[in-house]
């Protein structure tokens, strides 16, 4: 039997696999006097697609980056097609932009959605307890907190089916949870613990509907397959019964939105009140996104930098800035590298080791380390007083006696992830509108001509990825890929350490992070999940140049 | 179409037990029909599923995107959460599970030692160089981690093209040296299901199940795949095929062809050379890659991302097959 994840080495806890992610991820922390002293956070995968996409025909290259993820599909892909009409100078039609910004959002709403009742909700919620729930009372709760009426029998229903699942003795996926048994990190009341098992189901119906929303232009979700080089392909989705079906799904969406989320993170932040003392990281980095599709100017997300937590003061984001360091990861050399130049010698030392522990690069911008995600979107957004952030986090804090500070912590992460949730969805009613305008002028043109030059071009696609900022680089020598980079949220956000020692957002934000029990250390993965980790994208990362790997015999 | 208001889909949810009898037998009948037993197989189907103990899952996760996990999240006949709930104990699944760490360790060994077995389904690629240290799970190599649960599963389904054929990971110059659960397992004598398709329609995946809970083991073709799913080509139930046959072409995306409706052929597909359900079954119950005007990469098949590609010319033109 190999090693397993169980608390080791002296005083060190390593939480591996941490689960509830995407893709594969080992943490480990010192722990001193019951807080997180020192803290490594490890990707434990690679696979290699930059170097596969080598060679190949550029406009096949949003269908490969978009399995880098099967969560953020449809946006590796438009971030691929985005870095390629750069390079080639062209746009799409302004209805393959309105289709785009329809998939892209659907995908943001989806993704946070998923994230913050199921990936993320069993750290804050105790499902077991929900079963001594009284019913009634948590109907009369629901119509306090929301515009849905009082309903005591749906909740009725899900607590008899949660009681029916564990009478039959297999817990399944609630197999030792941390809540079992009872847990005094958990504080909501039985009544509140059945409101948010109730949206955990719930809201897997809601996702189902919204990626039934991709799939209406995408083709299919997960993996979309309309969106190419110069627009989109999907004709058949060009009529009014179309989106009128992606308008019914987004006024069910909607609803859930208000009347579910909202009123859940409300209830979590004034539950949780210490979840907003730790977890705080300092620099913040956005790109901008949703582009007017008229003008493709004047972005519905907007780009910019935050140093050390000053949300009085914003800088201009330059891309220019990025680099990639290796020194602390499984590969070759310590020599930071600009995305165009990038370059990757896997070098994999041991499991143990505390120097090079990770498969992901560590991205900086000016050398400093940048969380990115709908916390820096927000704090951006809200430093750069744009009115909806503004006033919905604004209301927020007076409802909950939450300050602004407190964006910076864990709970203010998914503060931030609710809040654009919110106005995102709330934004999509007016690109649904556009589309079935200019369905009905007849409006079909969706695709864009285009030529691939003889001479070397490279571009650059950004995208605001659910969880954090996404940036393609390409390449183009003789029609084919030269070379190809991604560099993705993941790597911001949960990259190890860089050349000079600094700590990655992640690593940073688990200091100082209360842990009182080691063996249940949901404090830790509070931590961790609030960056939403999706580690197959960060380890997309190899470039075997200087030969092919050995091959070794497993056993 | 738009399906039940809120409140509709919650009663649904509340269990099978609880839903009318007719609506349910009506599912058994689709499903029955589905996975190729004919609708005389409800009450078949019925029992299976409404089984007192629910047969034990272990989900792994590799070399992969977790696009399969999320495909399987979107599975509609029966939800995900009526899966989870009613049909199978999900005894280890790390992309949904609450426990972490040692926690999650613990509910897999637990699981191993079920008494009445498990079902192994594998997600992903299995690295294979550098002794498989490409992909560890809790410091075990996933190749040492497959083999050990899959080698004692009563059955073993490999979920996706990665799992079946090494997927995306494994194309040229695969620098993982990733293979799937047949290649890669073949020595500790596993022999997987494969549910090919990048990601596999979810409906494939649970049909496969109920099959391995009704009647046993499904009829598989040369590649694994189960013949009721993979059993025709994309083209053969294609809508556009009948421009197919006409020499009807769309010649560019921006092309009236291509606003018509007309084959793709021409700017791509591989549906000819494709086994899987796609134009019967879509994706998301409201369409897939060939209706949304994209041609078919041919994701089902072994290999797809080399012999199929480039993907917007036709395989005639492609100078590697």
């Amino acid at each position: 039997m190999s090693q397993k994840s169980a608390v080791v080495a002296g005083k060190n806890l390593i939480i591996d696999p941490v689960t509830r992610i995407e893709g594969h991820l080992k943490i480990e922390v010192e722990i001193d006097n019951g807080r997180v002293k020192d803290a490594w956070v490890g990707a434990q995968l690679f696979r290699g697609i930059e170097k596969i996409l080598k060679g190949r025909p550029p406009e096949d290259a949003p269908l490969f980056t978009q399995r880098t993820c099967g969560v953020c599909t449809n946006t590796h892909a438009l971030t691929s097609i985005r870095a390629i009409e750069d390079a080639l100078d062209i746009k799409a039609p302004p209805m393959a932009e309105v289709i785009r910004n329809l998939i892209l959002s659907a995908l943001v709403v989806h993704d946070h959605l998923v994230h913050f009742y199921h990936l993320h909700g069993l750290d804050w919620i105790d499902m077991a307890s929900a079963i001594s729930a009284n019913p009634a009372k948590a109907g009369k709760l629901v119509a306090q907190t929301s515009n849905r009426s009082e309903d005591p029998s749906e909740l009725y229903l899900i607590q008899k089916r949660l009681k029916d699942f564990v009478k039959t003795g297999q817990l399944g996926f609630l197999e030792n949870a941390y809540f079992l048994g009872g847990n005094p990190a958990y504080h909501l009341t039985p009544e509140e613990n059945l409101i948010l098992s109730a949206h955990y189901f719930e809201g897997l119906r809601v996702q189902l509907e919204l990626a039934r929303a991709m799939a209406l232009f995408a083709g299919k979700n997960p993996h979309a397959q309309s969106m190419v080089v110069g627009g989109v392909t999907c004709y058949d989705s060009l009529r009014p019964e179309i989106i009128e079906h992606f308008r019914h799904i987004w006024k069910i969406t909607m609803e859930f939105v208000e009347n579910a989320m909202m009123p859940d993170i409300t209830m979590l932040t004034m539950k949780y009140p210490e979840a907003l003392k730790y977890g705080s990281t300092s620099n913040f980095m956005a790109f901008s996104d949703f582009y007017d599709p008229e003008t493709g100017k004047d972005p519905y997300f907007k780009s910019g930098i935050i140093w050390g937590n000053n949300l009085h003061k914003h800088d201009k984001m330059d891309l220019d800035n990025i680099a990639e360091h290796v020194a602390r990861s499984w590969y070759e050399g310590d020599k930071a590298r600009k995305p165009y130049e990038g370059e990757t010698d896997p070098q994999y030392t041991s499991y143990e080791d505390k120097d090079k522990y990770s498969w992901a690069k560590a991205p900086r911008y000016k050398d400093e380390p940048m969380e990115t995600g709908p916390l820096a979107r927000r704090a951006i957004a809200y430093a750069k007083k744009e009115s909806e952030t503004t006033k919905l986090l604004d209301d927020f804090f007076k409802k909950t006696g939450m300050k602004s500070e407190q964006l910076f912590s864990t709970m203010g992460r998914t503060v931030c992830r609710v809040v654009e949730t919110t106005m995102l969805t709330r934004r999509m009613e007016g690109w649904i509108n556009t589309c079935a305008d200019r369905i009905k002028a007849g409006d079909d043109k969706i695709y864009q001509k285009w030529t691939m030059p003889d001479r070397e071009i490279k571009g650059v696609g950004t995208c605001c990825v659910t969880r954090g900022a996404l940036s393609h680089w390409i390449k183009i020598k003789d029609g084919k890929i030269d070379n190809f980079q991604l560099v993705v949220p993941s790597t911001w956000n949960l990259g190890p350490r860089c050349a000079n020692g600094k700590l990655s957002p992640a690593e940073q934000s688990l200091m100082g992070c209360p842990c009182p029990d080691p063996d249940r250390p949901v404090e830790i993965l509070r931590t961790i999940h609030s960056f939403d980790p999706c580690i197959a994208c960060a380890v997309h990362l190899i470039d075997g140049r200087g030969g092919e790997p050995k091959k070794f015999k497993v056993l | 179409m738009p399906n039940g208001n809120r409140f509709d889909s919650l009663k649904m949810m509340a269990g099978r037990k609880k839903l009318d009898r007719r609506d349910f037998m009506k599912f058994c009948t689709v499903m029955g029909t589905f996975i190729g037993l004919g609708p005389a197989a409800a009450p078949q189907v019925a029992e299976a599923l409404l089984n007192k103990k629910r047969p034990s899952v272990v989900y792994l996760h590799g070399a992969e995107c977790t696009g399969c996990t999320e495909a399987l999240l979107r599975a509609y006949e029966p939800y995900f959460d009526e899966i989870i709930m009613s049909t199978i104990s999900l005894d280890y699944c790390e992309t949904v599970m609450a426990a972490a760490g040692h926690a999650s360790h613990a509910a897999l060994e637990k699981a191993l030692r079920n008494p009445d077995g498990y079902i192994c389904v594998i997600e992903g690629g299995i690295p294979t160089y550098h002794g498989g240290e490409y992909c560890k799970v809790g410091g075990e190599t996933f190749f040492q981690l497959c083999a050990r649960v899959a080698s004692k599963a009563i059955a073993t389904i490999a979920m996706g093209s990665c799992a079946s054929f090494g997927g995306v990971q494994a194309a040229s110059p695969n620098p993982s040296g990733s293979k799937g659960v047949n290649a890669a397992l073949e020595s500790v004598g596993v022999e997987a299901i494969n549910i090919a398709g990048c990601p596999p329609n979810p409906m494939n995946f649970v049909g496969t199940v109920v099959h391995l809970l009704t009647k046993g083991m499904p009829k598989l073709d040369s590649w694994n795949r189960p013949k009721m799913f993979f059993g025709d080509t994309v083209h053969a139930h294609c809508p556009r095929q009948e421009h197919f046959n006409k020499g009807e072409f769309a010649l560019s995306f921006d092309s009236p062809e291509a606003k018509k409706g007309w084959c793709l052929y021409k700017l791509g597909c591989k549906g000819p050379y494709t086994y899987n359900n796609c134009p019967t079954e879509m994706f998301n119950q409201v369409n897939w890659p060939v209706k949304a005007g994209a041609p078919c990469i041919g994701c089902s098949e072994p290999n797809f991302w080399d012999d199929y590609s480039p993907f917007f010319h036709p395989i005639e033109d492609n100078p590697k097959s």
